[in-house]
């Protein structure tokens, strides 16, 4: 594939107010949140005819800065995906306007459990409204109206950011021409929800945690938002992975010391997952987000799924990864089924790699990139989008 | 389109859901789809069919059909089709029977062994026949489970299958008239079969 060149260069995140007190977002719960603040990055350029976006959804850790770097960035250190967008990169910058934006709940810009409640003039905590995935999507197509977008040629993501992409092609299937939807679960076990349990609980029961309020305190919940991050890694890694990158090997030494300290260098990796997870990342978005995927069932009336697919004509591509034990396989074959049972065209391929469920953010094996690459080219040829070549 | 896919296309209604067993590089599903306002999935192990597939907008999953074919819904189907494929699956019965299980009509193509040049290149040279219709040699050829018109039609009487049609066609996939109608079993390359359960 290719992912080599230059990348896309420098880009910088933006915001927008989407929402507003006289124009508030009405939440599928029925909350409302007055004021919604939106961080985006986009790359690439919208055609005259508004018909070439492709929205990039992140995962739960994510944010704006999908692809590029920022002024002054250390070159090696691009966005989170930037294997994926850029010229001659499956999401083709020559060819399609990528968008990206921090989710809502977020702590990367856009509004969440730390912003300023207008009603308290405080940081909300957890007065925030709990937020689902579809109110996610809500947010992104606020995003959307004010950049004079009405529809995508395709929404994509991994993990929670396909869970984005499913949703929004359910809720508005007539705005989506496709979804890809990569390492995603329509439905998390109870195994999922387990692990889910434990990271919330290691955040909350931090003496730091402060029922949420601690913005304003000198500790913050770090070391339970650090052991929340390093269970969740464990299950972002395969067995596989783990072995090859750490093995048994001892950290700095030859031989054990022996005792409670740090002393694999699987244990020191963990340790330094959850310790830089800490500085970029609010414990609250954390549990937020967590609760967000826990109760995420959009099949849970599939009558109304039916209905709402029939009006419009989204093609899917769902892809797993056989080493991805968080959300395996069997996720994405009965999310891929289940939309087949609502009338929707699927494609479905489980790709051979190594890197667990963290396969996603991965440029490796190709024919991952492969695959992302045929089925936006083929949406943007239906929509009559240059080609890539015609772009050269 | 190969001209036997035509006879295949022909043997499908229009806007039926269709399932594309072994769809190769998406062709005949694309056809489906675009002429006759079907909707379709196509199973298909080999990448750049799977890519092709892609490529012409065919929903299709990437795998071996005879271990997708389990996961499908009973019923699920109108049509499931199987082209050419039959000789190459491990179990052709099964294969059959869970056709049967997830469409209510099943449309089956497959080569003849019993065809005159291949009775001839045993009978008379003692060889494994190689014919256009069936171009490999013994040791290479993914035809692991091949018979004759014969055998099949004794193979769907057992599985409770009716045959509503045959069409006997040469190794380019056109359709053979007259003698070999009658006698498909020593003079037709190949046949497409159109069976409901």
């Amino acid at each position: 594939m290719p992912d080599e060149g230059p990348g896309i260069g420098i880009v910088e995140t933006k915001r927008a107010v989407v929402f507003t007190g006289d124009r508030p977002l009405v939440l599928a719960s029925g909350a409302t949140l007055p004021e919604v603040e939106v961080a985006y990055e986009t790359y690439g350029s919208l055609n005259e005819d508004r018909s070439n976006a492709v929205f990039i959804c992140h995962a739960l850790s994510g944010d704006a800065h999908a692809a590029g770097l920022h002024e002054g960035d250390d070159p090696g250190r691009p966005g989170w995906w930037d294997n994926i967008v850029g010229p001659g990169r499956p999401l083709d910058t020559d060819r399609f306007f990528v968008i990206c934006a921090n989710v809502l709940g977020g702590c990367k810009g856009t509004t969440g459990p730390a912003s300023i409640d207008p009603a308290t003039a405080k940081p909300y905590g957890l007065r925030f409204p709990l937020v689902q995935v579809r109110d996610l999507v809500e947010a992104h197509r606020a995003l959307l109206r004010e950049l004079g977008i009405e529809r995508l040629l395709a929404a994509v993501g991994g993990s929670l950011g396909g869970m984005q992409a499913l949703q929004w092609a359910i809720d508005h299937p007539t705005e989506v021409d496709g979804a890809a939807i990569v390492a995603a679960s329509a439905r998390l076990s109870a195994q999922n929800i387990a692990f889910s349990a434990v990271a919330r609980e290691a955040i909350m029961r931090d003496p730091d945690f402060a029922g949420g309020d601690y913005y304003e305190n000198e500790r913050r919940p770090d070391p339970g938002l650090a052991l929340a991050r390093m269970i969740g890694h464990i299950t972002y890694l395969s067995e596989e992975s783990m072995r090859e990158k750490f093995g048994r090997r001892i950290q700095d030494a030859e031989v054990p010391r022996y005792g409670f300290d740090v002393d694999f260098q699987v244990e020191s990796y963990l340790h330094y997952q959850g310790q830089s997870f800490v500085e970029r990342f609010d414990a609250n978005t954390y549990l937020y987000m967590g609760r967000v995927m826990d109760y995420f069932d959009p099949f849970d009336d599939p009558v109304h799924v039916q209905n709402q697919i029939g009006q419009g004509r989204t093609s899917f591509l769902v892809l797993s990864f056989d080493s991805d034990w968080r959300f395996s396989t069997e996720h994405a074959r009965l999310m891929a089924s289940e939309l087949r049972g609502a009338g929707a065209p699927v494609t479905f391929q489980e790709i051979s790699s190594p890197h667990g469920h963290d396969s996603f953010l991965f440029a490796e094996p190709p024919e991952y990139h492969r695959t992302m690459a045929g089925y936006l080219d083929r949406l943007a040829d239906q929509r009559g989008i240059p080609g890539r070549e015609a772009n050269g | 389109m190969r001209p036997d896919l035509d006879i295949v296309a022909a043997l499908v209604g229009p806007g039926q859901r269709v399932l594309d067993l072994g769809c190769g590089d998406g062709a005949l599903l694309e056809n489906l789809i675009d002429e006759r306002g079907c909707s379709g999935l196509g199973v298909e192990r080999e990448l750049d069919d799977f890519h092709a597939c892609i490529g012409r907008g065919v929903p299709v999953t990437q795998g071996d059909l005879e271990q997708e074919l389990p996961r499908i819904g009973a019923g699920d189907f109108d049509v499931a089709v199987l082209s050419l494929t039959l000789q190459a699956v491990s179990r052709p019965d099964q294969v059959m029977t869970e056709m049967k299980r997830v469409a209510a009509r099943l449309v089956v193509s497959l080569p003849n062994f019993a065809h005159w040049k291949l009775r001839a290149a045993l009978a008379l040279k003692g060889k494994m026949p190689v014919t256009d219709a069936l171009p490999y040699q013994w040791y290479d050829t993914p035809n692991i489970h091949l018979c004759t018109i014969g055998d099949f039609e004794r193979l769907t009487a057992e599985l409770d299958l009716k045959i509503d049609r045959r069409v006997p066609i040469d190794a380019n996939g056109r359709r053979v008239a007259g003698l070999a109608n009658r006698a498909p079993n020593l003079l037709a390359e190949r046949a497409v079969y159109s069976l409901t359960g």
